[in-house]
């Protein structure tokens, strides 16, 4: 029996940024791939290069920023797609949510009127048609008085309700993937168990796959089916979330759960990685990782470790647990 | 909105009693006797006291300024000394002419610094920025009766193609949809608007380079919108501040310029004003500075009120 092919494969992408004087090789050979209606949480320290490979999928980077490697979703060469149908891709196929629905919404226009600007983008309709369907939209993503919220403007939302607005504009076009950028990391706790439960359900019911970016393990542990560890741009463990939940092998991956666990038995003093992430424009020669590590070994000065799989894959010369 | 709007036009009020104080006060902090410029040198004694009381200039300066308010309001604002004929008139007609003058200007100014502005924004660092803004820069520096004596060199004196100076219909003072009268605002306008120019094109190139940098941008590309539409979001979030600018600008350019209605002769208020002040004409320049402040004053509160009728961003309350 031959399994259907990934609905996002990712190979050997990296990313470097050239616009300032030095270069800035943010992503640096990232593997990953998705498939119908999974989720794969992208996990990490901030700027280890998570929003950057997000981003890659629907090439967002500004003008001269070099992407290399292979991009395929949903059965297309993303790498190779022309203006016109890379810009068909983006909000018709994928779309996206973004860490500040605040931010991510014109400030001048009202909500409803940004989503039907979406849907008439995407799709062959009418005005009043594309109104009908953004209020299903708002009824959808559970918006109290939906009707006369769509003449909202950005700022008399609030930051739950915002984000609400955001998914619904993001599934207005049927997308089969949803591209999520640490959607509640900017919301209160209870806003963001809300707006999780929301995006479990509206996934599960929609077979979206989903890519959902966060820093917070737990977070991780509560959307996803997959996840994979990043850090300074690379890969260092990927695996089924509860495997890397209860036997995580890199000492990464250890440290951000220790991190994690400590913070939930109430501990005053949250106990971090110690030390900083690497500089990406001057990344160390081994693993990069190396220099915060507690079981540095060697070899893992010199050489990058490459990702082996096991329980889980992971990309390290001395991993925990064999 | 309209409260809002009623609430802005109530602080007019005071602000008008200040102007209204100061021009009156002009008149006597004004050096010299203001009765010195309608009495031959040689008048006697009698003769100065008598005016003195016809002017009501013997009484207490709080009453002067009390009868001086009185009929100001009735729209008298007294004879000019160098025609005699009632100041509001010559004040009214001259306003007009500023006005189409002012408006023409701002038109012309306001569409070549919104496109200087947009494209200087949106091509920014690159050629296209550098030439825009480099015009932009000429614009508002540029010293503007200086350009007007260029272009009265150019197309009046060397192509003979625009009259240099005068106004109205072939010079006489009426008003017509014509090239007869029309001929005469080229130069005029075209100087007047290069100060609107260079500002509007400066305040769009970094309203656009402002609303690229916000996240909502890379999200209207996130949801496939095509650079084009883009654009429009990009126009809709520059315009409020464009339109006051623009306001702003108009506001001051109604006003009409002393420098150059008076290289143009163009017969507006700044060339009323700069006779005025040749002939030591008070009751003209003090009506004429009254009005002239009190008329920036309320156009202050005009942008004011359209700028909130057009950002929903900014709370009417
Ligand atoms: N447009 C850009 N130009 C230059 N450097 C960038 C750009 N975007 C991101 N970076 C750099 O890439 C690195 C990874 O960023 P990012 O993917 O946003 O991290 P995160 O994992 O927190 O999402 C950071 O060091 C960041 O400074
Ligand atoms: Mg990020």
């Amino acid at each position: 029996m031959q399994t259907p092919p990934a609905i996002i494969d990712i190979r050997n992408l990296a990313v470097t940024f050239r616009g300032g004087s030095r270069k800035v090789r943010a992503v640096n050979g990232v593997d990953l791939t998705v498939d119908r209606g999974e989720v794969l949480a992208l996990l990490g320290e901030s700027g280890s290069g998570k929003s950057v490979t997000l981003r890659s999928l629907l090439r967002l980077h500004p003008k001269g920023t070099l992407i290399e490697g292979e991009i395929k979703v949903a059965g297309q060469d993303v790498m190779r797609l022309g203006r016109r149908a890379l810009a068909d891709l983006r909000g018709g196929t994928v779309s996206m949510i973004f860490q500040e629905p605040r931010l991510a919404l014109d400030p001048v226009y009202r909500v409803g009127d940004q989503i039907v600007e979406t849907i008439r983008r995407h799709m062959p309709v009418s005005r009043s048609e594309a109104r009908a369907r953004a209020l299903r939209l708002f009824e959808d993503v559970r918006i109290p008085s939906p009707e006369s919220r769509l003449g909202n403007y950005p700022h008399e939302m609030s930051g739950g309700m915002l984000q609400r607005s955001m998914i619904a504009m993001a599934l207005a076009c049927d997308p089969a993937i949803l591209l999520a950028d640490e959607p509640t990391t900017a919301l209160d706790a209870t806003v963001q168990i809300q707006i999780l439960l929301l995006l479990r359900e509206l996934q599960t019911r929609r077979g979206l796959a989903v890519v959902f970016v966060t820093h917070d393990i737990g977070v991780a542990a509560q959307v996803a089916d997959k996840v994979a560890v990043m850090y300074a741009g690379r890969i260092v463990e990927s695996g089924h979330i509860a495997d890397v939940i209860h036997n995580p092998r890199h000492p990464y991956t250890q440290g951000l759960l220790d991190a994690r666990v400590e913070l939930a038995q109430g501990s005053s003093r949250l106990r971090t990685i110690e030390g900083a992430p690497p500089d990406l424009s001057a990344l160390p020669p081994g693993c990069a990782f190396a220099p915060r590590c507690g079981r540095v070994a060697e070899t893992c000065r010199t050489v990058v470790p490459e990702l082996h799989s096991g329980s889980t894959s992971v990309a390290c010369f001395e991993p925990l647990r064999g | 909105m309209l409260a809002y709007a009623f609430k802005r036009l109530l602080h007019v009020i005071p602000v008008a009693f200040g102007v209204s104080i100061v021009c009156f006060l002009l008149l006597h902090i004004a050096p010299g006797d203001p009765l010195a410029a309608i009495l031959p040198a040689d008048a006697t004694a009698e003769l100065q006291a008598q005016m003195r009381a016809l002017y009501g200039l013997d009484r207490p300066l709080v009453i002067q300024y009390l009868l001086w308010l009185l009929r100001a309001l009735h729209g008298d604002l007294g004879l000019s000394i160098a025609t005699g004929r009632p100041v509001t008139r010559e004040i009214l007609g001259a306003m007009v002419n500023s006005f189409i003058l002012a408006g023409v200007a701002t038109l012309i100014g306001f569409s070549l610094g919104s496109l200087l502005g947009f494209l200087a924004g949106l091509y920014r660092g690159s050629w296209i920025d550098r030439l825009a803004s480099s015009i932009a820069m000429l614009g508002v520096s540029v010293p503007h009766y200086w350009l007007g004596i260029v272009l009265v060199i150019i197309f009046s004196v060397e192509l003979n193609w625009l009259p240099a100076t005068g106004g109205g219909t072939d010079g006489s003072g009426g008003r017509a949809l014509d090239w007869s009268y029309l001929r005469f605002l080229v130069l005029p306008a075209l100087t007047m608007s290069v100060i609107p120019m260079g500002i509007i094109a400066r305040t769009i190139r970094s309203l656009v380079a402002e609303v690229l940098a916000q996240d909502f941008v890379q999200a209207l590309a996130a949801k496939g919108l095509m650079p084009r539409q883009i654009l429009r979001h990009v126009i809709r979030n520059a315009a409020p501040t464009a339109i006051s600018v623009m306001g702003l600008q108009l506001g001051y350019l109604l006003g009409g310029s002393i420098l150059i209605e008076t290289v143009f002769s163009w017969p507006g208020t700044g060339f009323l004003l700069n006779n005025a002040i040749f002939t030591r004409d008070l009751p003209m320049l003090q009506g004429t500075i009254l009005i002239l402040a009190l008329f920036f004053v309320i156009m202050n509160v005009l942008v004011d009120i359209v700028q909130s009728a057009i950002d929903p961003r900014i709370q009417r309350n």
